[in-house]
């Protein structure tokens, strides 16, 4: 399994010569899949732009997009993903249900004056929406399952296998929320089971310590809470996911350091997602 | 190795919330499995949680002797009108009052309200069931 960033900035995409070694873009993660026609995506914030503009290039005919929510910052590149504008592509769109408004009428709103001039009626590609199935599915070749997990919103986590080896993905995930992370068995852990023993968990290190403070319930985590979570879930190796807005690389470069003494004892140090980062999952 | 399933993120509030009640709160899950009672549930019952674990919700029940108190007269609760299995059967609210007898053998009047758990897309797992100590 090969995984690729396209966009790791939580909350707001932000260019400049600051973000220049670990991205600007908002979170947009590209899994690999048997078929080299299929492309499966995760979430579609700005760094789906490039990606599109790539999957184009490498003649994709059918897209899955997997969304974890519909906060805007995973959601924003969207209208701007090139395979959505090419009448030859097929779009699946999947996200978590809701008991009131279809998947597809929630995404339509960013589609809608004022915030958009193109109804989604006229785009061109095929699109559908699917809820998020309870239970696993699979794409080409790759097993995915989910869980309704600790944020704002309907919000889930993905879990993606493929061949021995499993990555999950929670870039936006507040588990201390629901209490004392280290003092839960996995089974009452906030995405325990779309974490347990993945060889990679890209997850959700916004804050330090005393920036989540003023910020719980926000739901981002702490990076000592998602140390503690990977620990938790034994996950083998820990990438810390959607930056802070306002961090530039030397003062995230700071929070992996810090990562780095808080898991000393890990198997694997954790290191900072960071745009075009490529992920071999053997 | 088996990756255990988490409980649902609802069942996950609602034990957190739970735990920080000083109301008598138990929590089952959609199949009837008690999965968490809380520590003013335990000065109820008599055994914390954690010395029961997760059993069938029917069987713990019936183990404390509910009895209805109709005019005020104890009989033994048939299992319809006992709140947790109508908020699971029937996935409504319920209440009901009885007279129970805790494992440390003191016997208790209180009354119990069962409700159902709907989660995004009206997906039932669970119910929660409050105590009134009467």
């Amino acid at each position: 399994m090969r995984v690729t960033i396209w966009g790791c900035r939580g909350s707001l995409a932000t260019p400049g010569v600051e973000t220049v070694r670990y991205g600007g873009n908002t979170s947009c993660v590209e899994v690999s899949t048997s078929d080299e026609r299929t492309a499966l995506v995760l979430d579609a914030g700005t760094g789906i732009r490039r990606l599109g503009l790539e999957l184009v290039e490498r003649g994709i005919e059918h897209v899955h997009l997997c969304l974890t929510h519909l906060h805007l910052d995973h959601l924003e590149g969207l209208r701007f993903f090139a395979p959505l504008w090419d009448e030859r592509v097929t779009l699946d769109v999947w996200g978590p249900p809701s008991p009131v408004v279809t998947l597809r009428e929630r995404i339509a709103r960013s589609f809608s004056p004022p915030l958009f001039p193109i109804d989604l009626r006229r785009v061109p590609a095929r699109v559908s929406f699917r809820d998020i199935p309870r239970e696993p599915w699979a794409i080409d070749g790759v097993t995915l399952s989910a869980e309704l997990v600790m944020h704002p919103g309907p919000t889930v986590g993905f879990r993606i296998e493929e061949g021995g080896a499993t990555l999950a993905y929670l870039p936006d995930h507040e588990p201390a929320l629901v209490g004392p992370i280290a003092e839960r068995t996995r089974d009452w852990l906030s995405g325990g089971s779309v974490a347990a023993d993945a060889d990679v968990l890209l997850h959700d290190a916004q804050y330090f310590a005393d920036e989540y403070d003023d910020r719980i319930g926000w739901g981002h985590s702490s990076v000592e809470d998602a140390v503690t979570y990977a620990h938790m879930v034994g996950a083998r190796r820990l990438v810390l996911f959607h930056h802070e807005p306002d961090r530039g690389d030397s003062s995230l470069e700071r929070l992996g350091a810090q990562a780095r003494l808080l898991a000393a004892d890990a198997e694997s140090e954790p290191v900072l997602a960071r745009e075009g980062m490529v992920l071999e999952l053997a | 190795m088996d990756t255990p399933r988490q409980k649902h993120l609802v069942l996950i509030l609602a034990r957190e919330f739970a735990s920080n009640l000083s109301t008598p709160t138990l929590i089952a899950d959609e199949g009837g499995r008690l999965v968490f009672y809380n520590e003013a549930a335990a000065a109820v019952t008599g055994t914390p949680f954690a010395e029961i674990g997760e059993v069938l919700l029917d069987e713990w029940t019936a183990s404390f002797v509910p009895r209805t108190l109709d005019d005020d007269v104890a009989d033994p609760a048939p299992a319809e009108r006992r709140p947790t299995r109508i908020a699971l059967d029937e996935r409504r609210p319920s209440h009901e009052r009885f007279l129970i007898t805790s494992r440390d053998g003191v016997e208790r009047e209180v009354e119990i309200s069962a409700f159902p758990l709907f989660a995004h897309a009206d997906e039932f797992i669970g119910i929660v069931a409050i105590f009134w100590r009467t």
